[in-house]
């Protein structure tokens, strides 16, 4: 039997209106305790306003060998840029 | 002195704060895993910063040109008006849990009454601690129904220190002479209210935790009158070493 407590994920928000992040990860028992330990281990320097948290096991990943095939082919394709629009100097954060 | 009354009665949380911070700052890089030693060591944080507010005000009270430093550091032990609980050496995790359980749901309590007090500066470090005390009170009724509700090994040790703290439970709420005077005055709480709900609070969670509530009904007490356990004299001498060996000395 596996003694350690189940690994997690933690993303925090840092301010209200931006994105959830990826900050890290930790042991817990259940949800609830992972919460609370993402809290003292990842918010104690004011870092957020919203915390999620994700079961290890529930995440899937990228496989690393299938890189050139997945990443490579996109490297050259600049026209799927948006920077061929001329954008008027009122349009502002784009 | 301005209001010896207020002064003491300041003193009493001050050093509550100041020495369950202590006792919880022992357990720096000893906690049963890393998460937890992380929230054993900001709870103490937070306690050491409460205790300096009220210390800061407590020595503008004073009014001798003392510092917070002075109350927390030159003291000795039979000026310090903390509960015997507080003291208590940490034991094993279940142990330190139920410390903390029963400290955290008398300060929550506290500091709610304290919001209103007649005195706006306790009102506010009222106002910050409750935040943070909420926390701690969860962090430990949540960790004493783990344990209480959890193995059977967890179960008996948690349930071996609520029997052993069990009659350090009350004299946190025992009326002193300064506590009366400061209810008088205004600026003080009401500890027979504040019973009621910790009372109402420790046997809902006991409860959930699937613990038996023991049925002693005798209290330590001697604490708020500066009479205290060995253990207090051990915690000041880690404490206050370094400014009685090299006075004034700093970061």
């Amino acid at each position: 039997m596996n003694k350690n407590w189940p690994l997690w994920e933690v993303f925090i928000r840092s301010k209200a209106g931006l994105n959830h992040k990826h900050v890290g990860s930790l042991h817990a028992a259940d949800a609830d305790m992972a919460v609370q330990n993402a809290r003292d281990v990842y918010t104690r320097r004011n870092e957020g306003v919203s915390i999620w948290v994700v079961e290890t096991k529930h995440v899937t990943a990228s496989d690393p060998d299938d890189s050139d095939q997945m990443y490579e082919p996109a490297k050259d394709k600049a026209y799927r840029h948006p920077t061929f629009y001329d954008l008027p100097d009122e349009l502002k954060h784009m | 002195m301005t209001d010896q009354n207020k002064f003491d009665y300041i003193l009493q949380q001050a050093d509550n704060c100041l020495i369950l911070g202590q006792r919880l700052a022992e357990w720096c890089g000893h906690g049963p895993i890393l998460e937890q030693d992380i929230a054993l060591t900001n709870i103490s944080l937070d306690l050491i910063g409460q205790a300096r507010l009220f210390y800061q005000y407590a020595a503008e009270i004073q009014g001798e040109g003392k510092t917070e430093d002075d109350l927390a550091y030159l003291r000795d032990a039979w000026g310090f008006k903390n509960v015997l609980l507080v003291e208590q050496p940490n034991g094993d995790f279940g142990f330190t849990i139920m410390r903390q359980f029963l400290y955290d749901t008398f300060s929550c309590h506290f500091y709610e009454a304290l919001m209103n007090s007649s005195d706006e500066r306790l009102a506010s470090i009222a106002a910050k601690s409750h935040k943070e005390t909420l926390y701690h009170m969860k962090w430990s009724a949540d960790w004493v129904i783990r344990l209480g509700d959890g193995t059977v090994e967890s179960h008996n040790r948690v349930q071996q220190a609520l029997n052993e703290l069990w009659s350090y439970k009350d004299e946190i709420v025992l009326e002193t002479s300064v506590d009366s005077a400061a209810l008088a005055a205004g600026y003080g709480i009401s500890l027979t209210e504040l019973k009621e709900k910790r009372d109402a609070k420790i046997t809902a969670v006991l409860e959930e935790a699937t613990l038996s509530i023991p049925e002693g009904t005798y209290s330590h007490k001697g604490g708020k009158e500066g009479v205290h356990s060995e253990h207090l004299g051990y915690i000041l001498a880690d404490l206050q070493f370094l400014q009685r060996a090299y006075p004034g000395n700093e970061w």
